[in-house]
């Protein structure tokens, strides 16, 4: 077990090989590809808009008509759970994306250039840390009112600030690297440096934080959904959870499958985060995994 | 959950709620054998907890709840919305239907002993009302005067025949005020406030803010022998599901309203020691519809419209979304109030007439099978509108026009639709009991206003309609106005201005051992002096 971690991680196979070494990393990875392929394969296996009420409302799990059971209005929980996949997935994804962009342009910069610059971004940077993510968001949602694109801005909004906290630290170590020295001798403009130099070589924490930024933006649509702040044209398993919660005494089954779709989703994008950081991360793999 | 975890859990929330209840409960003395049903403490929900109790000062759903036991009017009304006795014990309408006397009654006294007499009601009805409470501003102003002819006798000269007026003596639309505390004062900012003064059978006792109203019998009350309950607390409990328990366990004995949650109904209507009524909501008799934009496209087709009542199903809603609470709403008129016309023409749910008005109407179907596409603004007043709101788009689906919803705050939903920015939306409204006093204000065209809710936001103008609804309120002749009321029904049902979903009800949850607690169209905002508790 010990020798096999001394040796350093290289690519190709090194890298895959760390990460199956996480036993939980497969089983993530596994678990997410198929709530992938159920996204994909959400209008083949169930064609029917997941709003259209199939079956007679109130069907308990393994009806006929409905497996998992619909809820009061008729609707099919599976289909639902099926095209609510998207939602999130989708969510989860672009939102993820945007904050990337913003948390490590602004970190490049500030970690790059330092100085005044790197001050007056990361006093810019801790104004949105001081507001609590979930309360500024809720509150954006709110103003700017909810749609899809709304949703997916306010979640990279409050995001993005740790990213950019991580990518101007990792710029910050490698600006007085021999190798960044050596671009800057060469004339390579700054544009390059930071763009073909610095950043290719911070992409592992950055990789890694953003896989799991992805589960949080999943938990946090689904909490504005809950809260009646999801876009109400789409359906997604915050908002399931959240319309079933007033008859969860007559009905359990309404808000229990969303409910674990979210939990089983969001633990598979953190043991698949997990993974990823000890097959992108020399130091940590080098340890051990205790 | 097993069993044994379930019944100590509700053990646990009875022990806690009991020893809430005990200090006040001790108060109580037991009833005096005066009548067999003397005595007896009752204990009903209040909610949201009303600002204060002064009735002439505030008319919000709850308030009017717990003042009606302290203030009254001059009349009250049975289920069939006619007037009856109660600070006035008799009245006349002379043939013109322009002067209106009432004779008083002659030993009612206010709480603190003086007398109520005809100048109490002259200062009520020309000053105080006039100043503070918009409905009764809008029915006293057409008065030419208001005079006193004696001690116990009122009398009302209208400039011209108002159908509806004698309605304008309910409690809440009209509470008799005190004269001799509020003449000369400053009506909001007088001390007195606190401690409302009235003439009904229960007297101001005791206000913990965010907990409970208490209210005692009033032993100088002016009908002998009432009331027979010795105290009321109204109890504040702003979570919907506490309130829920608080019936189960028998620790509240009534409420009314929206106090118990849609989704609750039938859980308690199987209790067996509570009973259930939607009867005392007549004088309200609020009809929910999908409120229309006719000035936008395609709205403005009136074949558009009809289209919708067709493909929505409000058996549905009224079966799956207010779990059986409601009536399927035929016309404008709920059917509760006066003058409703039963013989409309009938929307019956049906996709296909729906589909082929809409073929007829020029919406053909697009290559995506969509025909039209509107914007739906649901009504941010929780849980049941919005599934209101999702059902509304399938429904509209199914027959091609693909609805998009959009949510606000309620804020948001005022000032959206009063300013006519909108397609679709939902609204109900209280109709009073008259046509004239609540529901002309929805469909003339001079009430079209914009920036004002609850007028004609539609932008529906029918000069036939407008002329039917102005001489059925200025006659008070009841059969030539349920003719005019009729034809005006039969218009609007035709042209459907607005789209009806349901004459709503609401539930009363009362303990089985309390009687009478709902005898008249005004029902929980009645005085209370004839309920009573039988004891076992």
């Amino acid at each position: 077990m010990t020798a096999a971690t001394i040796a350093p991680a290289r690519k190709g196979s090194g890298f895959w090989g760390a990460f199956a070494r996480n036993k939980g990393a497969v089983i993530g990875l596994a678990f997410l590809t198929l709530i992938v392929l159920m996204a994909a394969f959400a209008d083949v296996l169930y064609p029917d808009s997941p709003w259209d009420m199939t079956a007679m409302p109130f069907q308990p799990p393994l009806s006929e008509d409905a497996l998992l059971g619909s809820d009061t209005l008729g609707r099919d929980i599976a289909a639902g759970i099926a095209h609510g996949a998207r939602v999130s997935l989708l969510i989860g994804l672009t939102s993820t994306a945007v904050a990337v962009l913003i948390g490590v342009f602004l970190g490049a910069v500030s970690g790059f250039y330092g100085g005044r610059v790197d001050d007056l971004v990361m006093r810019f940077t801790e104004l949105f840390q001081t507001i609590p993510n979930f309360v500024l968001a809720v509150v954006l949602v709110a103003i700017f009112t909810p749609s899809l694109t709304s949703i997916v801005l306010a979640i990279a909004i409050v995001s993005w600030p740790p990213l950019a906290r991580l990518a101007r630290g990792e710029f910050m170590s490698l600006r007085s690297r021999e190798f960044v020295h050596a671009a800057v001798t060469t004339g390579q403009s700054n544009m390059t440096i930071i763009w073909r130099q610095i950043l290719p070589n911070s992409l592992s924490p950055i990789i890694v934080s953003a896989s799991l930024m992805v589960a949080t933006a999943i938990l946090l649509e689904s909490s504005l959904s809950f809260l009646g702040l999801g876009d109400p044209n789409l359906m997604s398993w915050g908002y399931m959870v959240g319309a079933a919660r007033t008859v969860i005494r007559q009905a359990w089954w309404m808000s229990f499958f969303p409910g674990i779709a979210i939990l089983l989703t969001v633990l598979a994008l953190n043991l698949v985060g997990e993974g990823l950081n000890d097959a992108l991360n020399p130091k940590l793999a080098r340890k051990g995994r205790s | 959950m097993s069993n044994r975890l379930r019944h100590f859990r509700q053990t646990l929330t009875a022990a806690a709620l009991a020893a809430a209840l005990a200090a006040p409960l001790a108060l109580t003395v037991p009833g005096v054998a005066a009548a067999q049903e003397r005595g007896g403490t009752m204990n009903i929900i209040v909610q949201p907890e009303p600002p204060i109790l002064v009735l002439g000062l505030n008319q919000q759903g709850p308030t009017q709840t717990v003042a009606g036991k302290i203030y009254q009017g001059l009349l009250t009304f049975g289920f069939d919305l006619k007037p009856q006795p109660e600070l006035a014990e008799s009245w006349e309408v002379s043939p013109d239907g322009k002067v209106y006397t009432f004779k008083l009654v002659k030993n009612a006294k206010w709480h603190d002993g003086k007398p109520f007499t005809a100048h109490d009601v002259v200062f009520s009805t020309s000053k105080l009302l006039m100043e503070t409470h918009p409905r009764a501003r809008a029915t006293f102003s057409k008065c030419e005067k208001i005079e006193a002819l004696d001690d116990y006798t009122v009398q009302f000269t209208l400039k011209e025949p108002f159908g509806p007026f004698l309605q304008a003596f309910e409690v809440s639309s009209a509470p008799m005020m005190p004269k001799h505390i509020y003449e000369g004062t400053d009506f909001k900012a007088n001390p007195a406030n606190a401690t409302p003064i009235g003439t009904g059978p229960f007297k101001f006792k005791e206000w913990n803010k965010g907990s409970y109203i208490h209210l005692v019998r009033n032993d100088e009350y002016w009908k002998a022998g009432k009331p027979y309950l010795d105290d009321i607390y109204f109890r504040v409990i702003p979570d919907a599901a506490s309130r829920a328990v608080a019936v189960e366990q028998g620790t509240v004995q009534q409420t009314q309203f929206n106090d118990i949650e849609t989704f609750d109904v039938p859980r308690l209507k199987g209790l067996p020691n509570v009973e259930m009524t939607t009867k005392g909501y007549e004088f309200f008799a609020p009809l929910s519809w999908i409120e229309i934009n006719t000035r936008n496209k395609p709205l403005d087709d009136k074949r558009f419209r009809q289209a919708m009542m067709h493909a929505i199903d409000r058996k549905f809603i009224r079966d799956k979304i207010w779990f059986g609470l409601g009536r399927p709403a035929t016309g404008p008129v709920n059917s509760v109030t006066r003058f409703f016309e039963p013989n409309v023409k009938k929307y019956d749910f049906d996709p296909k007439k729906a589909e082929a008005l809409l073929e007829e109407a020029g919406y053909k179907k697009g290559a995506d099978g969509t025909r039209a596409k509107v914007r739906l603004l649901v009504m941010p007043y929780g849980e049941t509108w919005t599934r209101l709101g999702e059902y509304v788009k399938q429904a509209m689906k199914r027959v091609g026009v693909d609805v998009t919803l959009e949510t606000t705050d309620a804020a948001g939903w005022v000032n959206r639709v009063s300013n006519w920015d909108y397609d679709l939306s939902f609204n109900f409204v209280y109709q009073y009991g008259d046509p004239a006093l609540g529901v002309t204000r929805t469909y003339v065209s001079d009430n079209i206003r914009k920036g004002v809710m609850f007028s004609n936001t539609m932008g529906y103008s029918n000069p036939e309609v407008d002329k039917l609804f102005a001489q059925a309120a200025q006659t008070n002749k009841d059969e030539e106005r349920q003719q005019l009321y009729s034809a005006a029904q039969k218009i609007l049902v035709e042209d459907v201005p607005v789209a009806w979903l349901l004459e709503m009800e609401f539930p009363t949850f009362v303990d089985k051992r309390f009687k009478n607690a709902v005898t008249t169209a005004i029902g929980v905002n009645e005085s209370y002096d004839s309920v009573y508790m039988v004891k076992k």
